[in-house]
C-alpha cells in the first residue's frame, strides 16, 4: 500500500510541476478540483446516505443493531457513528463520514434478512474498521487528482481554444497529458481501494474475534449479489468505493479496475487469521 | 503522539490501568453510607470470546484457576449479543475478595494475549426499595460509569446513575464522555 501511495504522490506532483510549466490558467482548476474534493469529503455523510435513500434510526426503532454496534465501538474504543437503514432488496453495508466524530454506518434491510445476528457483527466491524481507518478522507485525498485530471480533459474543450498566451499546441499536449494522467490515477486509486478494503477486514475479524463469521457473511452476500438483477445496481455503482461488497459483477472487468479485492482473497485472508486464532500459544 | 504517528494514522491506545479495579471497596462504601446502595455480593467479567482452541483453552484454565479456592464456582454465561460473561459469586460484604477475583480473570486473559476481547467488568449493587445499580468498568477506556437499568424494558434510570456518579467521582475515574456509558442490557447480577 505505501508503494501505491508513493506513486500517487509522485504522479500529484508531476501533474502540477507539468501544468506550471505549461503555465495553464492552473489556479483556477485547481481551485475549482479542490472545492469538489473538499465539499465531496466534508458532505460525505450526506451525499451517500441522501444516495441511498436511507433514514437514521434511533436506538429503540433498532434496539439490536444499536447494541451490537455499541460494544463494537466499546471494544475499539472509537466514538459512536450515527446508525442508518436503508429499504432496499440489495445486501449491502457502508460507512460514511468525514471523520470518526462525524460518521454514519448504513445497512440495507436486504442485508439484515439475508445474514445472521453474528454476521451482521462482522460486517458492521469491517465498516467501523473503513471509520476508524478515515477511509473517506483517505480515497477523497487519492481521488483528487483524478477529479482535476477529469476536470481539465472536459473543460479544456471549453476554454481551451480561447486561450491567448498558448497557441493550439500546449493545449493538446494538456488535454492528451490530463487524459493519460486521469487513467492513471483511476487504476491507482482502485489499487488504495482494495488495499483499504482489505484491511478493514482484517481489523474487523480481529475486533470480533470471528473471522469466519464474516468469511460466511461474504459468500452469502455476494452470492446473492451475483443473482440480483444488475438493473436497479447499476444506479449504485458510484457509491461501490464505500459498500462491503462491490453491487456491479465486475466478470467482464479486469480486476485492475475492481474497488474490492476478489472474494477468494478477501476469504483467504480470513482463513489465515482463523488459523492465527485458533493457534494455541 | 509523534508527528509520524498522525500522518500514518497510529492511535497509541489507552493503556489499560487494572489496579484501579481495587478501588471499588472504597467506593461501594461510600454508595452505601451516600445513597443507600449495597453490593449484591455478584461481580462479572464481559468479553468477546473469539473463535479457535486458543481462546478455549486459557477461558478453561482461568475457571478451573477460580474455582480451585473452594468457593462458590464460577459461572459462564453468554447474551444475546454473543459476549461472555464469567459471573463471581462472593458474600456480600466480602467485596475485596469479589474484587481480587475479577482483577485475577481480567489479568490472566490480558497474560494470554486476549486483553482487546475484554469489553469491561461489573459489580452489582442493590437497593432496599428494589433499584439495582451497576459499576462498570470499561477496561479499553480504563474509566468507570454507573449502570442503572430502568422500570421498563431497555430503559436507563438516568437520574440515578448521574446520582450515583456524583457520589463514587472522588474514589473512582468518572468515563467524562457521557456517550461511551454503554447499555449493558441482561448483564448477569443486575
Amino acid at each position: 500500500m505505501t508503494g501505491v501511495m508513493a506513486l500517487m504522490a509522485v504522479l500529484y506532483l508531476g501533474f502540477m510541476a507539468f501544468l506550471i510549466a505549461y503555465g495553464f490558467d492552473t489556479i483556477f482548476i485547481v481551485v475549482i478540483a479542490a472545492a469538489f474534493a473538499v465539499a465531496q469529503w466534508y458532505y460525505s455523510d450526506k451525499l451517500a446516505l441522501a444516495a441511498m435513500g436511507a433514514r437514521e434510526v434511533s436506538p429503540q426503532q433498532a434496539p439490536e443493531l444499536h447494541g451490537m454496534i455499541d460494544r463494537l465501538v466499546a471494544m475499539a474504543d472509537m466514538p459512536k457513528p450515527r446508525v442508518y437503514i436503508a429499504d432496499m432488496e440489495m445486501p449491502n453495508a457502508f460507512a460514511t463520514g468525514r471523520s470518526p466524530q462525524h460518521s454514519a454506518v448504513c445497512v440495507t434491510t436486504g442485508i439484515m434478512r439475508r445474514i445472521n445476528a453474528e454476521e451482521l457483527e462482522g460486517v458492521l466491524a469491517h465498516e467501523l474498521s473503513h471509520v476508524a481507518h478515515r477511509d473517506v478522507a483517505v480515497m477523497t485525498i487519492a481521488s483528487f487528482l483524478g477529479v482535476l485530471a477529469g476536470l481539465l480533459t472536459r473543460w479544456g474543450l471549453f476554454f481551451g481554444g480561447g486561450n491567448r498566451n498558448n497557441g493550439a499546441l500546449p493545449f493538446l499536449v494538456i488535454w492528451l497529458v490530463s487524459i493519460v494522467v486521469a487513467a492513471i490515477s483511476f487504476v491507482l486509486v482502485r489499487i488504495l481501494s482494495r488495499y483499504r478494503e482489505l484491511c478493514a477486514d482484517r481489523s474487523g475479524a480481529y475486533l470480533t474475534g470471528k473471522p469466519s463469521e464474516l468469511a460466511s457473511a461474504l459468500t452469502k452476500i455476494s452470492g446473492d449479489m451475483a443473482r440480483i438483477p444488475t438493473r436497479d445496481l447499476r444506479s449504485h455503482e458510484s457509491m461501490n468505493a464505500f459498500f462491503i461488497a462491490p453491487a456491479l459483477k465486475s466478470q467482464n472487468l479486469h480486476s485492475l479496475f475492481a474497488t474490492h479485492p476478489p472474494l477468494e482473497k478477501r476469504l483467504e485472508q480470513l482463513a489465515k487469521i482463523s488459523a492465527e486464532l485458533g493457534r494455541p500459544m | 503522539m509523534g508527528f509520524l504517528d498522525s500522518i500514518l494514522g497510529r492511535r497509541k491506545p489507552t493503556r489499560p490501568n487494572l489496579d484501579a479495579l481495587f478501588a471499588l471497596p472504597t467506593a461501594s462504601l461510600t454508595l452505601q453510607s451516600a445513597a443507600g446502595f449495597t453490593p449484591t455480593g455478584v461481580g462479572s467479567v464481559c468479553y468477546r470470546a473469539p473463535e479457535g482452541a486458543a481462546f478455549a483453552d486459557v477461558q478453561g484454565d482461568v475457571q478451573a484457576l477460580l474455582d480451585a479456592d473452594g468457593g462458590p464456582k464460577v459461572e459462564r454465561t453468554v447474551d444475546d449479543f454473543g459476549f461472555t460473561w464469567l459471573v463471581c459469586r462472593h458474600d456480600t460484604g466480602d467485596m475485596i475478595g469479589l474484587v481480587t477475583e475479577l482483577h485475577a480473570v481480567n489479568r490472566a486473559l490480558e497474560d494470554s494475549g486476549f486483553g482487546p476481547q475484554l469489553l469491561c467488568s461489573l459489580v452489582g449493587f442493590t437497593h432496599p426499595d428494589g433499584r439495582s445499580l451497576g459499576v462498570v468498568y470499561l477496561y479499553k477506556r480504563g474509566t468507570f460509569y454507573p449502570f442503572a437499568p430502568g422500570p421498563g424494558t431497555q430503559q436507563r434510570d438516568n437520574a440515578l446513575e448521574l446520582q450515583a456518579r456524583g457520589a463514587i467521582e472522588g474514589d473512582l475515574k468518572i468515563e467524562p464522555d457521557l456517550s461511551r456509558w454503554l447499555a449493558i442490557w441482561g448483564a448477569p447480577g443486575l
